[in-house]
């Protein structure tokens, strides 16, 4: 008798979500020192002036990505580094960081793979114009967060 | 309480930041704050600079964590300087490592103003 | 990196840097995936020559052993062609365009790391990543060597660049 195991584990990362939710809430709540909700299905997707992403390699292989507009990136940076925030680098640099911990976050809350995943370095996209296309071809699991009011999206895609 | 020096250790100059805003948040005072952004840089820091605790990263380039509380153990000016490690590896693996170099104590990013607290005013010697 | 607190310089203690030889393993992986992949030998070219504005830049993460990133960058032109090349004359899409760069990427890192003695196992790559676009710009946290190799490919620069952390 044989077991598809490949249902098992679809359906297994499909159950990431929360864990992604909650990677992310502890993250802007420890380090950003404020509280982030997720919001309904019916908000606005962020407007992706900035694009932060780790690679995750190993056991698991993907991209996560932090995508918002540009005012929230730097209100983000300010709430972390004071109104010290101001240049263009600094805000792309908070904005890496978040990401990192978030990634790392969800890997830690991950039971067995996670310790087998590795991250890579951040990397930070801005400007006006500009798509993000990941050539995973898994799964792909997406939140939208509402950091005071303004959508952050937090994007998980793996390779099969 | 008296004040103290840190020597953070950390690449990223946000996090630096941060962590000298975690330890004020929890309450301890900073006579001085000294950063370096790698192992071999903390190394020089600690020649010239009378440190209390030292934070320490895990992945920074030259030199990192790990590799800084090994050789920290071997110099007489670190003899005693408690080595808290704040890092995002998670694994128990490094955990174990950090603790076995020499290192006090162990953070997790992300981290509060109060898991800071936790794990720092016991290696200072201070009651919470 | 950081004013306004003590900062000290490196002394003795530090490790030789890493990566200080690794350019010419850099170019020869990317001149090895043009000529294997595209069928076609390319030609170094200066790091000065301008780059397009915009464009199409393609990033694979490197983690474990080695913790970095590598970008191959070109402009829109330029990624059409290499889809062409390595897909046919039906290769007529943006789409396609984007993960001809995002397979260039990825085999010139994973070329790249095979090269480099003792990190194959424990160096991996994480999925390639594209960005097009008008107006953007790249950031990257690492904080350890950079280097960069620019090759033409039908004459138009690409650039390949592999940022370290540590």
């Amino acid at each position: 008798m044989t077991t598809d195991t490949s249902l098992v584990t679809r359906s297994h990362e499909e159950n990431w979500l929360p864990i992604i939710e909650l990677a992310v809430e502890e993250v802007f709540e420890m380090m950003v020192g404020c509280r982030v909700k997720v919001a309904a299905q019916s908000e606005n997707k962020p407007n992706e002036e900035f694009t932060a992403m780790v690679g995750l390699a190993g056991a698991l292989c993907g991209i996560l990505a932090v995508c918002c507009d540009a005012k929230t990136a730097g209100e983000i940076a300010k709430r972390m580094l004071g109104d010290t925030a101001d240049s263009q680098e600094q805000v792309a640099d908070a904005l890496g960081e978040i990401c990192n911990m978030i990634a790392g976050n969800f890997k830690n809350k991950l039971s067995g793979s996670g310790d087998r995943c590795m991250l890579s370095v951040p990397t930070v996209i801005s400007g006006g114009e500009y798509s993000f296309h990941s050539l995973a071809d898994g799964t792909c699991l997406e939140t939208v967060l509402l950091f005071e009011g303004a959508p952050i999206a937090v994007r998980l895609q793996l390779e099969s | 309480m008296d004040k103290i020096t840190a020597l953070i250790v950390d690449d990223s100059s946000v996090m630096r930041k941060i962590v000298e805003r975690s330890l004020r948040q929890a309450g301890i005072e900073l006579e001085k704050v000294v950063e370096a952004s790698n192992g071999a840089e903390a190394l020089t820091a600690l020649q010239s600079n009378v440190v209390d605790l030292i934070l320490c990263d895990i992945n920074m380039p030259v030199m990192d964590g790990l590799e800084f509380v090994r050789q920290a153990a071997k110099l007489e000016k670190a003899k005693g300087i408690p080595i808290v490690m704040i890092t995002t590896e998670g694994s128990e693996s490094h955990v174990v490592q950090a603790l076995t170099a020499g290192a006090r104590g162990y953070i997790r990013k992300p981290f509060t103003p109060d898991q800071v607290k936790e794990h720092v005013l016991p290696v200072l010697g201070k009651k919470q | 990196m950081c004013c306004g607190k003590t900062m000290t310089p490196v002394t003795a203690f530090a490790k030789p840097s890493r990566g200080q030889n690794w350019l010419p393993l850099l170019e020869r992986a990317t001149q090895e995936v043009f000529e294997i992949m595209l069928g076609c030998q390319v030609t170094r070219a200066e790091p000065s020559e301008p780059k397009v504005p915009g464009g199409f830049t393609a990033i694979v993460g490197l983690a474990g052993a080695l913790c970095g990133v590598v970008t191959v960058c070109c402009g829109a032109k330029t990624a059409g062609q290499i889809a062409k090349a390595m897909l046919g004359d039906t290769a007529d899409s943006a789409g396609q365009a984007v993960d001809a760069l995002g397979e260039m990427c990825n085999m010139i890192a994973g070329n790249f790391k095979n090269k480099l003695t003792g990190t194959d196992e424990r160096c991996m790559l994480s999925v390639p990543s594209v960005i097009s676009g008008g107006e953007y710009r790249f950031h990257s946290l690492a904080q350890g060597n950079s280097m960069e190799t620019v090759v033409l490919f039908e004459d138009a620069p690409v650039s390949i660049r592999l940022q370290l952390q540590n």
